[in-house]
C-alpha cells in the first residue's frame, strides 16, 4: 500500500495531506481524551502501535507469487477508533519513509489516508455494527483486521487510479486493484489470525479495560 | 481452547509457506516474490510518469534495508512483550 516517494503528482499529494492532517489532528485530540479518562489505556495504545510496527515490517509471500505486507491497523481501530489509528499509522509511516525509503514524505498524506484512515474506518464500521448485533469479539476482531487490511489496499488502488487515469479513471483503478488485491487476500487472512492471537492475550489480561474503551460488550468481561 | 493460539499461529505459517511450495524453484530472476508496492510503482511508470521527488536517503544495500526492517519489527516486539509481561506480573486487573 506504500505509494513510493514522488509517485503522486503534487496536486494529489496536497489533497491527501489536507485530509490526513485534519484527521490526525482530531486523532491526537481523541487520544488525549481517552488517556485522560483512562490513564491505564496508555499501555494498550503503545501495544496497538507496536503491533502495527511489527506487522507492517513483515513482507510475506502470497499465492499470487508476489510479496506484500499486512498493516496491523485493525487492532487499534477496534480499541481506539479510526482517528487514533491515524496517529499511530503516521508514526509507522514516517519511520518507514525516512529510514527505509519505503513510502515517502511527499506521499505520506496519501499513505496515512489509506493505512491510517479509510482502511481502519471501513473495518471499524463493520466492527461496531457486528458488536451491536452480538457477534463475539473474537470473530469480530478477525473481521476488522481482515477488512481494514484489504480496504487499505483498495484505497491505494483508488488513489493511484485517480492520479493516473489512463485510459480512464475506472480502468486505472481496476488495473491497480488487480495488482494489489489478489496478493493481499491471503495476507489479510494471516493478519486476521495474528490479530486474534494478540486479542486472546488482551482478553486474558485486560478485559475490563477493553470493556471501558467500548471494544467489547459487558457480557464478555 | 487450550491450543487455540498455537493452531492460529500454525495456520499463519501454512499461509506463508504455501506460496513458496507452489512456486518452488522460482525466484526473483523469474519475476517471482517481488513486492506488490513496487509493482504498483511499475504500474505508474507504465503511464510515462516521472517521479518528481526522490528519497533524501535510501538504505545503501538490501542487507542494510533488511537490518532496518528487523529493527522495526524488534522495536514493536519489545513493546508488546514488555506490556504483556507487565500485565501478567500485575495479576488480576483492578476495577
Amino acid at each position: 500500500m506504500h505509494i513510493m516517494e514522488g509517485f503522486l503528482p503534487p496536486f494529489w499529494c496536497a489533497v491527501w495531506y489536507v485530509i490526513a492532517i485534519i484527521v490526525v489532528g482530531y486523532g491526537l485530540y481523541k487520544i488525549k481524551n481517552v488517556v485522560d479518562e483512562f490513564p491505564e489505556s496508555k499501555a494498550l495504545l503503545a501495544v496497538s502501535g507496536a503491533f502495527m510496527f511489527v506487522l507492517s515490517s513483515l513482507k510475506l509471500p502470497s499465492v499470487t507469487g508476489s510479496c506484500s505486507h499486512p498493516t496491523g491497523n485493525g487492532l487499534s481501530a477496534a480499541l481506539f477508533g479510526p482517528a487514533a489509528t491515524a496517529v499511530l499509522a503516521t508514526i509507522v509511516l514516517i519511520f518507514q519513509a525516512v529510514l527505509l525509503a519505503h513510502g515517502g514524505l511527499t506521499t505520506l498524506g496519501a499513505n496515512i489516508v489509506s493505512m491510517g484512515i479509510v482502511g481502519p474506518l471501513v473495518g471499524w464500521i463493520v466492527y461496531i455494527l457486528l458488536k451491536k448485533g452480538g457477534v463475539p469479539s473474537k470473530i469480530n476482531i478477525f473481521l476488522i483486521a481482515f477488512i481494514a487490511d484489504l480496504a487499505t489496499y483498495v484505497v491505494t488502488a483508488i488513489q493511484l487510479g485517480l492520479a493516473f487515469p489512463e485510459p480512464n479513471t475506472m480502468a486505472a483503478i481496476t488495473k491497480f486493484f488487480v495488482i494489489f488485491a489478489p496478493t493481499q487476500l491471503p495476507l489479510a487472512i494471516a493478519e486476521g489470525l495474528l490479530t486474534v492471537i494478540i486479542w486472546n492475550g488482551l482478553m486474558t489480561y485486560r478485559p475490563k479495560l477493553l470493556n471501558k474503551l467500548g471494544a467489547i460488550a459487558d457480557k464478555e468481561i | 481452547m487450550k491450543y487455540e493460539n498455537i493452531i492460529l499461529a500454525l495456520l499463519v505459517v501454512v499461509i506463508v509457506i504455501a506460496p513458496m511450495i507452489m512456486y518452488s524453484g522460482l525466484g526473483e530472476d523469474q519475476g517471482y516474490f517481488g513486492g506488490s508496492d513496487d509493482q504498483g510503482s511499475d504500474g505508474v511508470s507504465e503511464t510515462g510518469y516521472q517521479p518528481w521527488f526522490s528519497s533524501f536517503w535510501e538504505p545503501p544495500s538490501g542487507e542494510i534495508e533488511s537490518l532496518l526492517f528487523a529493527v522495526q519489527a524488534a522495536i514493536g516486539a519489545i513493546i508488546i512483550g514488555y506490556f504483556f509481561g507487565y500485565w501478567r506480573g500485575q495479576g488480576k486487573e483492578e476495577e
